[in-house]
């Protein structure tokens, strides 16, 4: 289904995984090393991406349709009402006529404007960075979705059925990109950083631990300059990008 | 004009009456106990049955926040491993072609009139031929491998018979 | 001054009942709406991801907002001590109440979760306005309904003065929590601006007390009670006062955007290139509910006249729920601002102005709660002592003068005078 064949490797017992082959001669340090059972997320990690739109092309959405397929927020031919976790953006530069194209989903702030406008507490940043909706106490009220600045948030308009186990959702409720917790707890990359990494000569998307000066996304990030949506609003989002 | 002391006293002598007269009522119910599905694989369950009848959403709720909001997983009361054991095939649903939570969880709440909301979110569906409780088999493998329990065909050590 | 006799309303015409009957009808479409909605799921309504609140929220903050206002009648009397106020003060407590409640319905009955809203009461995050609100709304009810009844309460009556004045505070802390609901949201362009508070507070006192004095003429006709002319005088100058003061408010906000060059693009769309919302907001908020209504307040002949001031008070409530509506909607049509300098376009209407349109459901919910709120003040009316049985100038007002006898003057016939 959405494990492609290179992901086998990581299946033979062993929870710890160190690293992977995706195509012959290319190598993948795993980012993630699988949370103990029973272990709780912890501050000591900073989940981010780092997104380099100059390898993004405008006609391309891998990483939009793997996280439908994986999470399974389908469409119902109504646009305006389907949810879209995460989407393509292609903008022109109004004076120079320049393009470029990038996928926006959630930023996973720091300092996130939705998980300060949520009557319930229902939107929730976990400890390791990730910002999520807990649906078991939304009321649907939607005052995180005006307070977003990325539009990232989608409300559930109808009755949804055939959910994946892994990532319940419901109508009446608000959800978003998750940073596909679910794989990352268990050691693994998000869908589309995998999806945009499988095909050869992309790598848009870089996933990793920002908090660790070793990992492959903070050496990245220090080599050169990138830049983040709105930064202007000091809300400190987990995703870079590169490009912009 | 209705005298509200009048109202008072039928208002009484109502309740007076029903309280004599509901048990009475009651003692010989035509409503057949209710007989929640035996589980599809294990010997017991997390905990045992009475146990689990007084306890089961006090554990849901407080797995729910440790699964969502700390990121806990593979814990003893994960809800992943509930629908594993306890869902089973039906021929009134979907022709017996998916194991659900229905006949189990469904009968004892049809008979309490409790609504639960769980089932709005989460999918209580599982496949017929593999165990594992998402359509995915690689992904059952990996969370087996992460709670520890080698191939998840095998009948886990923690999963067992239902009543 | 007189002491005022409080009687109740007969409420034996057909006319009360029929009222009623329209007014539960409205009220019980606004549920029915409400199961439609939830039962199959917003995608039925004109609301989006795009705009995500709609005329649900519309209706619902301005209730919401006329309420805490309708309580202006009463903070006047038991407050600042104005004697004339103090037989509309009663009323006033009442409106207030009945218009929270009516608005809170909406706004509860709208959520994607309404069944949850035990999780609402009992799970708060403090850092929202919104939980706060929650506590100031229901506070509201507490606070008014204790002031309702040292006002009802003959031996309760020498503690007016302090409810009163507590439930004076708390409509400022709620009404300022109602503004803050948009001047908190950085995302937005027509949001993220102090101003919203203070003009959500005189917004308030504009709708609320158009929707007190509509209240009251309409009430004191259909009774047959006499209403004075120098009651009616006294609340239409301080109506036009206060709209003088809404329009002082968007003035200076608007100017104050004008000025800033990051936000001539939300000034623009609402100014000029909105489409509807610029149409609502010049000929609905400005026109409607501003100029003309403080011509007809104001102009010496129609000041006197009944009819014009009941017309201007329409117009203010019509052009508040224009103002809101621009608000709310307009604000969320603007698309956000998240790659300035570039023209921006995506699969989720990223870069365009959102379209919306208003769906029955949503009107319906919205008229049922107006609806619920009039019928919480016509059983109320008929149940408890709330209007004076005579508002007549020779009543209430301590200055009343009767007028002169006229004076008659004979003329002989054929005579120069």
């Amino acid at each position: 289904m959405t494990f492609d064949a290179a992901k086998r490797h990581l299946l033979t017992g062993a929870a710890a995984v160190v690293g992977m082959a995706i195509a012959p001669g290319v190598t993948l340090i795993a980012p993630a090393q699988a949370r103990k059972a029973g272990e709780p997320a912890s501050d000591k990690v900073r989940w981010g991406l780092l997104i380099d739109a100059n390898k993004c092309d405008a006609g391309c959405d891998d990483c939009v349709v793997a996280c439908r397929t994986e999470n399974g927020w389908q469409g119902h031919d109504r646009p305006t009402t389907d949810p879209q976790w995460i989407r393509k953006v292609n903008l022109k530069d109004n004076k120079t006529g320049a393009t470029v194209s990038l996928p926006v989903m959630c930023q996973h702030c720091e300092n996130p404007p939705c998980v300060d406008v949520c009557p319930t507490g229902a939107s929730m940043r976990r400890a390791d960075g990730i910002v999520l909706v807990d649906k078991h106490i939304c009321i649907g009220c939607r005052y995180c979705m005006m307070a977003c600045p990325y539009k990232a948030r989608s409300f559930v308009h109808e009755d949804t059925t055939g959910q994946k186990p892994y990532m319940p959702r419901g109508k009446g409720t608000v959800e978003s990109c998750t940073l596909c917790a679910h794989r990352i707890d268990i050691g693994g990359t998000p869908a589309c950083v995998e999806a945009c990494g499988a095909k050869a000569g992309k790598e848009a998307m870089m996933f990793g631990d920002l908090n660790d000066p070793d990992s492959d996304i903070s050496k990245e990030l220090s080599k050169r300059a990138s830049t983040r949506l709105r930064a202007d609003l000091g809300l400190e989002p987990g995703v870079h990008y590169r490009g912009l | 004009m209705i005298h509200v002391k009048s109202l008072f006293g039928i208002l009484f002598a109502a309740v007076i009456v029903l309280s004599i007269a509901a048990p009475a009522a009651m003692a010989e119910s035509t409503v057949p106990l209710p007989s929640p599905a035996k589980a599809f694989k294990g010997k017991q369950c997390v905990e045992p049955a009475d146990v689990m009848r007084r306890e089961h959403m006090n554990f849901l709720k407080h797995q729910r926040d440790e699964t969502v909001r700390e990121g806990i997983r593979g814990n003893k009361y994960s809800l992943q491993q509930c629908i594993d054991c306890h869902a089973t095939a039906d021929p009134k649903i979907q022709n017996g072609e998916v194991r659900t939570l229905q006949p189990f969880c469904g009968a004892c709440h049809t008979y309490a009139a409790v609504n639960i909301d769980c089932f709005a979110c989460h999918n209580p569906t599982a496949p017929l031929e593999t165990s594992g409780a998402s359509k995915n088999i690689e992904f059952d493998k990996m969370i087996a491998a992460h709670l520890g329990q080698g191939n998840p065909d095998q009948t886990s050590k923690n999963a067992g018979g239902a009543q | 001054m007189k002491p005022i006799l409080f009687t109740q309303v007969e409420g034996n015409s057909t006319a009360y009942w029929s009222l009623l009957g329209w007014l539960a009808a409205f009220a019980a479409a606004g549920l029915g709406a409400t199961w439609y909605m939830e039962h199959n799921g917003h995608w039925v309504t004109g609301m989006s991801n795009q705009v995500v609140w709609g005329t649900p929220h519309v209706f619902a903050v301005f209730l919401i907002v006329a309420a805490s206002g309708a309580l202006n009648v009463a903070s006047i009397s038991s407050v600042f001590g104005r004697a004339m106020y103090k037989p509309l003060a009663r009323l006033s407590a009442l409106l207030a109440l009945a218009l929270l409640a009516g608005g809170l319905m909406v706004l509860v009955l709208d959520l994607g979760r309404p069944d949850r809203l035990i999780v609402a009461m009992t799970k708060y995050n403090f850092k929202s306005i919104f939980a706060w609100n929650i506590y100031l709304y229901t506070g509201f009810f507490v606070v008014v309904g204790v002031y309702m009844w040292m006002m009802l309460e003959r031996r309760m009556n020498r503690y007016t003065r302090i409810a009163g004045t507590i439930a004076f505070i708390w409509r400022l802390a709620l009404t300022t929590g109602t503004g803050s609901i948009f001047g908190f949201l950085v995302a937005r362009q027509a949001y993220d601006a102090a101003i919203m508070a203070p003009m959500f507070i005189i917004m308030s006192f504009s709708f609320g007390l158009a929707i007190f004095l509509l209240v009251l003429m309409v009430t004191y006709n259909a009774s047959e009670r006499p209403l004075g002319d120098s009651t009616i005088k006294m609340l239409k100058n301080l109506l036009g006062v206060f709209v003088a003061a809404v329009l002082y408010f968007v003035t200076v906000q608007h100017l104050t955007n004008l000025y800033a060059t990051e936000h001539h693009g939300i000034e623009a769309f609402i100014l000029r290139d909105g489409g509807i919302y610029t149409a609502l907001f010049w000929i609905g908020q400005i026109l409607i509910g501003g100029l003309v209504p403080l011509a007809l307040l104001y102009h010496p002949s129609t000041g006197k006249d009944r009819s014009m001031i009941a017309l201007a008070a329409g117009m203010v409530i019509v052009g508040g729920l224009a103002q809101v509506y621009v608000i709310i909607i307009g604000g969320q049509a603007f698309p956000l601002s998240i790659f300035p300098g570039y023209e921006v376009s995506s699969s989720f209407y990223d870069g365009v102005v959102a379209s919306y349109r208003p769906s029955l459901p949503e009107v319906v919910l919205g008229l049922g709660g107006i609806a619920t709120a009039l019928l919480i003040v016509t059983v109320a009316l008929r149940a408890l002592p709330f209007l004076p049985a005579s508002l007549a100038d020779i009543d209430v007002d301590p200055h009343y003068v009767a007028p002169p006898e006229p004076v008659v003057i004979a003329e002989e016939a054929g005579e120069e005078a």
